[in-house]
């Protein structure tokens, strides 16, 4: 398979592995005279540690070494790219803030030793006040770090407060107005964290194996934590990682942890997470409460928007903290034209685990808060919501468009989009069977929700404002690069700075050099995770692989095949532009006959006596992208539902959508981006909260209370596409691994909620539980 | 998760298996229920007594008056057997909506039951099908009825030297059918059951001769629901009839309010199932 490969559905290469089980991931890759690492962390959300007794710890046959703050406090604090608010000691100093947090770790000759080990360290704790609602910490009435000034580390503010609450007043306006939480969740990906550490004493550096989405990064902050000389003496390899999800994208206590203990002891550390750790000590996400405001005219024209609220950002601020939110405000307009507009999130300290980047990061956030107001406006207009969202969405002539947040969204169409699913998804026809399935006291909803996503960070520009990782000693913007090497024997390597956490990279570079070069993808092999082989790179997340890696290799490849051109018109006494590649080789345009193949071409690349006078030997390319923009997909979700009027149980019966991605590498792996998404996103909104009590305990810290959609709790989706490319990029790609997460939230609770409405039930609080639905029909009812 | 430091045992016998247990041991056959409370030290025996190599345990047997569900027959096996099916539906539909594939094709019927989850699908179903544990050690053999069997939460009346062999369950005679119902944490039927009903009746001349309801997930062990059987008894088993006695369905429970449902709530769906899997087992006569 070569050229014509762009755009199909290639089976993904990485999959033989993966299927027979022999991929390479962290606790794959065994060494001689390991040691394991287990941690003893706080049972409390805040307390203050009044004394640790690691005698009897030490004494069990098989324990190494005990640290507790005072063994590492010189490192410490964890590294962060957005540094603001309070950064997480390495191990938990005087005062615990968050159940889970790591105060003592125990390294010993096996993990079973280890934990043994972490059970017998005696830690006693006084307890102090939690502060677990966001809203509260807010308020600043007790602070969560007696050493900040306040609860609130940053505040976003866009927009004008006042210009929104003119047309609010405005006689002739319709305001509504929801507040609504959008819960905390805990990111579960299928293989916790872990790491393997090694410092090799007699040349001063380290390896470590980690499940990140960034490797550069973390090898920056190891580089600036032990004091290394540079970046290339900490060499931090992702191999195959089970998830990402963004909880892969922050550099973890535990990794400078390991290493510390691996130079302590001159032994490989290893450090395997279990579920019920994994609750507590990766990041989570969300964790928003806000109200959502908008000011419409009678007849449906939108004015104004506002969302004002307070993000929990947890006890300790790690890589993007504060970042997040501002991710959300690229799209908190939405798909909508707006006269005004407001925003305002305050980002609080609580003692509660980390919150930081889950797949969407923000997106999801403001889409579901302008999602559901825009259902709940057409409720209060008494317009139907799809009209309503068409009247009011920027209009194919409007790109690029500028909205009122300061950005301009590359292009859209978005009304032919939403058409498509009305037509696709019969929507009329759903309208008829729930008007008649309300005649037989059944609940039937149909939620539409529709979204844009800000995606392919970023500009190089965005680095000034804090999208690079400087924090980690690198002040990379958030741009790609990639080789493309063409060996001696005409096979080729692709070298990516962005890795895949399961994504399909491999496959879909493969394609992107194939069909470019006429290689056979058989003969190509995509290295990456390795911050030894691969060039500078930020990693995977914000749906940015394709829209900014993927083109630094489609950069690379072209690079190749202007050389590789002048070489095989060399070997055939043609002109240059007149070689076009297919076939594994090249031949004159229009002489089919007239050709070379890649064996030909790459022997004579690397015999210079063979080559033109005067050209370099190899062929061996690298290219940097950086985006002229981010990308700005988009697309129109549908969802089916039915409500038990007895329990409240929530019967997905269907889900359509429509998405436009721009210009599609792999549909297969675009369809699997979405069906994942989708699938999480419905989890948000049927299953998933992360839930303290008062004090701070998670209550939902193993997969038996946490609740994930499995494909048994699903209906099949029904996927289809519009192709509007962007101007970002040369490949007219945009970006998918965020759009369902993004937008099945607010159309499954949209569709609830609309199931619900001639009980006159506006909102109810996600993940929409039955206990939840049938206590809000309760409260209708009566 | 890494468990506590155990001895393994993995007798062939019966006899090796009882001088195996003792105080801190435990019989693990299907170990889905067992392990994760170990890798999590919830729970630390000393000894585990794997039964999965002892011949004869593994089969669902006809004798004639009743069946029985030997100790390592799967909640799939169960779920699939056409003799399980006819003759103890409530139980077959308990055992096919336990766990998820790869836990029915694991875990055991006899090993559920042991387990008492108070959420858990299979009790109620033994309840309501009247079921005989069969109870054996070194020092004999107990019979203990279903009703006598679930003592509180997550205790069996199992001593921790003994092996529940099997179950035996009468067979379903004329004018006699069962079922289970309930809803799941994630919904439909999916997970454990934040509330869920097992119901057996016998009619006969137009009339309920005999019942049994039970309850699942409500309260702090799966229970009978004796009030609702006694209102049922001598009715005609119509809609206003089952309404009538699904009133009872809380008596002598204990609602214990939990992550996925207030007292309230759980109080309302324990009448909800109650009344769908009576009717569900008026149908399946």
């Amino acid at each position: 398979m070569t050229q014509g490969v762009f755009g199909t559905s290639v089976k993904r290469t990485e999959d033989p592995a993966l299927l027979r089980g022999k991929g390479l991931f962290v606790d794959d890759i065994k060494r001689h005279d390991e040691a394991a690492a287990a941690f003893v962390r706080s049972p409390f959300a805040h307390a203050r540690i009044t004394s640790i007794d690691k005698s009897a710890a030490e004494a069990m046959p098989g324990v190494q070494a005990v640290y507790t703050t005072d063994d590492v406090r010189s490192l410490g604090p964890l590294l962060a790219q957005v540094a603001i608010g309070k950064l997480r000691p390495l191990l938990a100093d005087e005062v615990v803030k968050h159940v889970g947090e790591a105060v003592v770790m125990v390294v010993a000759d096996n993990a079973a030793i280890a934990r043994d080990g972490a059970d017998a360290v005696l830690v006693d704790y006084d307890p102090l006040t939690a502060i677990i609602d966001p809203e509260y910490a807010a308020t600043n009435e007790t602070l969560v770090h007696d050493e900040l000034e306040s609860n609130v580390i940053h505040t976003w503010e866009a927009g004008e407060a006042d210009a929104v609450q003119e047309l609010a007043d405005r006689e002739d306006t319709v305001v509504t107005s929801l507040k609504m939480v959008n819960q905390r969740l805990i990111p579960t990906a299928i293989e916790p964290r872990g790491v393997l550490a090694e410092w090799q004493h007699g040349y001063d550096r380290v390896t470590l194996h980690t499940t990140t989405q960034q490797p550069h990064a973390v090898a920056g902050a190891l580089a600036l934590t032990f004091g290394l000389p540079g970046v290339n003496s900490a060499r931090v390899i992702a191999p195959e990682v089970g998830g990402g999800f963004g909880r892969g994208l922050n550099v973890y206590a535990e990794e400078m942890l390991a290493v510390f203990a691996s130079r302590e002891l001159g032994r490989p550390v290893r450090w395997i997470e279990t579920r019920s750790e994994a609750s507590k000590s990766t990041i989570h996400g969300r964790g928003w409460t806000a109200t959502a405001t908008i000011v419409s005219e009678p007849d449906g024209h939108f004015l104004a928007y506002s969302l004002v609220g307070v993000a929990d950002m947890g006890a300790y601020s790690q890589n993007f903290s504060v970042a997040i939110p501002v991710l959300g405000q690229f799209t908190m307009p939405g798909q909508y034209k707006w006269e005004a507009i407001y925003w305002k999130m305050d980002c609080v300290h609580t003692h509660t685990p980390t919150v930081d980047a889950y797949r969407g990061a923000g997106r999801p956030e403001t889409t579901f808060y302008v999602e559901r107001t825009v259902d709940a406006a057409a409720r209060d207009l008494g317009m139907d919501p799809i009209e309503l969202r068409k009247k009011n969405f920027f209009q194919p002539e409007d790109f690029p468009a500028d909205t009122l947040i300061g950005m301009t969204m590359d292009s859209g169409d978005y009304g032919s989009n939403l058409d498509i699913l009305v037509e696709k998804a019969d929507i009329k026809g759903l309208r008829a069977m729930q008007e008649a399935a309300r005649a037989e006291g059944r609940y039937i909803g149909v939620g539409i929700a529709t979204f844009v996503e800000a995606c392919g960070l970023a500009p190089s520009g965005f680095a000034d404002a804090g999208v690079s990782w400087a924090g980690y000693g690198l002040p990379s913007a958030f741009n790609e690069s990639a080789v493309v090497r063409i060996n001696p024997d005409a096979s080729a390597t692709v070298v990516t700075g962005t890795g895949p956490t399961g994504q399909g990279h491999e496959t879909v570079w493969s394609q992107i050099v194939s069909d470019r070069l006429a290689i056979p993808m058989e003969r190509i092999v995509v290295i990456h995770g390795d911050t030894k082989d691969t060039p500078m790179g930020i990693g995977t997340g914000g749906s940015r692989s394709v829209a900014v890696g993927g083109v630094a290799v489609a950069i690379a490849a072209d690079r190749i095949k202007e050389k590789a051109a002048k070489v095989a018109a060399h070997l055939l006494e043609a002109s240059a532009e007149d070689i076009v590649f297919a076939d594994n080789g090249a031949h004159v345009a229009g002489s089919p006959d007239k050709s070379v193949s890649w064996t030909d071409i790459a022997a004579t690349a690397y015999q210079p006596h063979k080559m033109p006078e005067g050209m370099e030997a190899g062929l061996d390319m690298t290219a940097f992208f950086d985006p002229s923009n981010l990308t700005w997909p988009y697309g129109s979700h549908v969802a089916v539902v039915e409500v038990d009027p007895d329990t409240g149980d929530v019967d997905l019966m269907s889900y359509s959508a429509v998405d436009d991605c721009g210009n599609i590498v792999n549909p297969m792996i675009v369809a699997g981006q979405l069906h994942g998404g989708i699938a999480q996103g419905i989890g948000q909104a049927l299953f998933e909260e992360a839930v303290f009590d008062e004090d701070g305990n998670l209550l939902t810290a193993s997969l038996l209370d946490y609740l994930i959609p499995t494909a048994a709790d699903l209906p099949s989706f029904d996927l289809a596409k519009t192709t509007t490319p962007t101007d970002a990029n040369p490949l007219g790609v945009k970006g998918i691994g965020e759009a369902g997460t993004i937008v099945s939230t607010p159309t499954i609770v949209n569709a609830v909620v609309d199931a619900l409405s001639p009980l006159g039930i506006n909102d109810i609080q996600m993940p929409l539980r039955p206990k939840r639905v049938w206590a809000a029909m309760q409260e209708a009812r009566s | 998760m890494y468990p506590r430091q155990f001895d393994y045992v993995a007798p062939t016998s019966l006899e090796e298996a009882f001088a195996a247990l003792g105080d801190d041991s435990k019989v693990m056959a299907g170990g889905m229920s067992l392990i994760p409370l170990m890798k999590m030290r919830l729970f630390s025996p000393d000894v585990v007594v794997d039964i999965a190599r002892i011949p004869g345990l593994a089969t669902i047997h006809d004798a004639g008056d009743h069946i029985s569900i030997g100790a390592l027959v799967t909640h799939g096996e169960t779920a699939s057997s056409d003799s399980v099916v006819a003759n103890a539906t409530a139980l077959a539909t308990a055992a096919s909506l336990t766990g998820d594939v790869q836990v029915r094709n694991r875990g055991t019927t006899c090993g559920a039951l042991a387990h008492a989850d108070v959420a858990a699908d299979q009790p109620a179903g033994a309840l309501a099908c009247g079921a005989v544990m069969i109870a054996q050690s070194a020092s004999g053999t107990r019979e203990i009825p279903a009703s006598e069997f679930f003592v509180d939460a997550m205790t069996s009346a199992l001593r921790s030297d003994e092996v529940l062999t099997s179950i035996r369950l009468p067979k379903t005679g004329a004018g006699e059918g069962s079922a289970y119902d309930k809803l799941g944490r994630r919904g439909g039927h999916s997970d454990y059951a934040v509330a869920g009903a097992a119901a057996w009746v016998k009619k006969s001349n137009g009339s309920i001769e005999a019942a049994r309801v039970a309850l699942t997930g409500v309260g702090i062990k799966p229970t009978l629901a004796s009030g609702v059987a006694d209102a049922l008894v001598g009715t005609d088993g119509s809609d206003a009839a089952v309404a009538a006695a699904t009133e009872h369905a809380l008596e002598g429970v204990t609602v214990l309010e939990d992550l996925y449902g207030s007292e309230e709530y759980k109080s309302h769906l324990a009448k909800v199932y109650v009344s769908r899997a009576i009717k569900q087992a008026l149908a399946n006569i």
